[in-house]
């Protein structure tokens, strides 16, 4: 960086859109596989949990575990076991949606009214029937909160994955920015990257009203 | 609409939880409701009444005995399944919040997979029953109604699929007592259309009182105290506990059950205005009597009329008549009927049909015979 450089090139910007495109499609797709693929899993855990109500101190705990192991350790403990690959990146970034997601899930259908359940339950719907029907429904608002802060924190995350060689808007904090001392390519990295949390925040937003139509019921 | 009621029979069941030999939340209790009838189950907490309407819907299983409804053992049919076709309804009423009005009377229907044209059109007849206007309410959400409203909703839900039997477990419960009151009415008067065999459990014997053709006193341990008609319950309670528990006032209670023309009327001496005064002496002084009532061209009452007030050479006017004798009528119930009476300077009731002429004399004497002798039926 020369002192009369200007600090945000934006020609630099335009003459590389294509570029910063992919970088943010890839930010996307390795957000999006976290995401789907940690909300599986918890989902999976907290069914469990709400049958076996024991479980739950141990599911939690070791999801804590996971999610108080700083991100570049978490990788670094990777490595040796599956490369530098994506599946390294993915695996540390799943592992941190999970408490997240428990927590809320388990919240969520916690939260479903015990009079509810048992009229359900009292009017003949059967275990399956009552999951999909009542119990996920009215669990909703609570399942998508925290769906919310899970992809809002794994965006932030997997712009840190560059650093074991991921391609996305991290990469270009981390190689063009950094590296290079240009400091446009960081704006662009980092901007990028907190738009992207807000975007998603807001889908979800727009979602849940969608959704759940009834949370806005309160007079006729 | 068509309509069914189930014979439901409880035959030696027990619930114990624990190990074998362990207290018992509901013993060895027989009972069997006959079919389009309310039978209230009554008792007080932990005697198990709960637990004994549970059994019935398998949210709880017996420990043993064995339940039937129409003859059929509800152990022989999958819970899921005998569920739906028994109406449930419970305090808190349980409306689904993320259901329409609409969709949550819909519930029963569509998990028996009828077609959605006949769902609508039952939705529509079932909030038009609960008075509801259908098209006010039926895309409302549950958040958007009133507590009395989402009580009648409850009720719809459970009739959706015109099961023939109904479970109410404290359904008015959590409403205040006039919201109660109003609530009560209308379930009695749906019963009288839909004759469906309803269970009812309450621990508010004034509601048992009013709701049920038939009561199932229980006591701690799910024992049975009494089962009975309210009429009989009242008038000869069978223990200490069931007198106590109907309590002091059941003679009073009982008042409220019966009505004016459950009694037979006494025939009085009439006069009609402008009867000479000596004729109407002599047919006092023939009777016994020493008033008459005195009545207008109607027939209808004006009031009484002393013998020693008469004189021979003049004829009955209207203005000679002594009112003072509440009128009542014979829907009357014969404690709203005896606190009239003993509120009025004379105590003997003029009973009026609905164009107002007298049908019969009721007297306070007439209505503590009634306790005295026992029960009516």
């Amino acid at each position: 960086m020369t002192p009369d450089e200007p600090f945000i090139r934006w020609d630099w910007i335009v003459a590389n859109l294509d570029d910063i495109g992919e970088r943010t499609w890839e930010h996307v797709l390795m957000t999006v596989i976290a995401v789907v693929v940690g909300f599986v899993i918890s989902f999976s855990l907290s069914l469990l949990i709400v049958r076996r109500r024991r479980l739950y101190g141990p599911i939690i705990g070791l999801s804590g575990l996971l999610y108080a192991i700083p991100s570049l350790g978490l990788f670094a403990l990777l490595i040796p076991l599956t490369g530098v690959t994506l599946l390294t990146a993915e695996v540390a970034l799943v592992s941190y949606t999970l408490l997240i997601l428990v927590r809320n899930i388990v919240a969520g259908f916690d939260g479903v009214p015990r009079d509810v359940l048992e009229s359900a339950v009292g009017m003949g719907y059967g275990p399956w029937q009552l999951l999909w029907r009542v119990q996920l429904p009215l669990a909703l608002p609570t399942i998508v909160a925290g769906l919310r802060i899970a992809t809002v924190t794994t965006v932030g995350l997997v712009a840190v994955t560059a650093l074991i060689g991921q391609s996305n808007l991290g990469s270009l904090i981390v190689q063009r920015g950094i590296r290079a001392s240009f400091p446009t390519a960081i704006m662009v990295g980092a901007f990028g990257s907190v738009l992207l949390g807000l975007l998603a925040d807001l889908g979800f937003v727009a979602l849940q009203r969608r959704l759940t139509p009834w949370t806005r019921a309160r007079s006729g | 609409m068509t309509s069914t009621a189930a014979v439901v029979t409880l035959d030696h069941i027990s619930k114990r939880y624990g190990p074998p030999g362990g207290p018992s939340a509901v013993g060895d209790l027989s009972l069997t409701i006959p079919a389009g009838e309310i039978c209230v189950l009554v008792g007080p907490s932990g005697c198990g009444k709960t637990t004994t309407m549970k059994m019935i819907n398998r949210l709880i299983e017996p420990t043993g005995g064995r339940i039937t409804i129409d003859g059929e053992d509800v152990m022989a049919i999958p819970a899921v399944e005998l569920r739906r076709r028994i109406g449930y309804v419970i305090q808190q009423v349980g409306l689904f919040p993320h259901l329409t009005v609409g969709a949550n009377v819909a519930v029963v229907p569509r998990l028996l997979r009828w077609p959605e044209a006949r769902i609508r059109e039952r939705v529509e007849e079932l909030l038009d029953l609960v008075r509801l206007e259908p098209a006010t309410y039926r895309d409302r959400y549950p958040a958007a109604l009133s507590g009395g409203e989402r009580q009648r909703v409850g009720v719809a839900r459970a009739l959706a699929a015109d099961p023939p039997l109904m479970l109410m477990d404290e359904p008015f419960g959590a409403v205040d007592p006039i919201l109660r009151d109003r609530l009560q009415n209308e379930l009695l008067r749906l019963q009288a259309r839909v004759h469906k065999t309803i269970v009812f459990v309450t621990h508010d014997v004034d509601e048992a009182i009013k709701m049920a053709d038939r009561i199932a006193v229980l006591q701690r341990g799910g024992v049975l105290a009494q089962y009975d008609t309210p009429d009989a319950i009242l008038a000869g309670p069978a223990s200490e506990f069931v007198e106590h528990f109907v309590g002091a006032d059941r003679g009073l209670k009982r008042l409220s059950l019966l009505r004016v023309r459950d009694l037979p009327l006494n025939d009085p001496l009439t006069a009609s205005v402008g009867e000479p005064g000596g004729d109407l002496r002599r047919r006092l002084e023939a009777a016994g009597a020493d008033y008459a009532l005195l009545l207008d061209a109607d027939r209808r009452p004006l009031g009484w009329i002393g013998r020693r007030d008469l004189r021979d050479d003049d004829s009955v006017a209207a203005d000679d008549a002594t009112p003072g004798s509440p009128t009542l009528q014979p829907e009357t119930t014969l404690r709203d009927a005896l606190s009239t009476m003993l509120g009025s300077s004379v105590q003997m009731g003029v009973v009026v049909d609905e164009r107002e002429q007298v049908l019969g004399l009721l007297s306070v004497d007439a209505i503590s015979d009634v306790l005295r002798r026992g029960a009516s039926q």
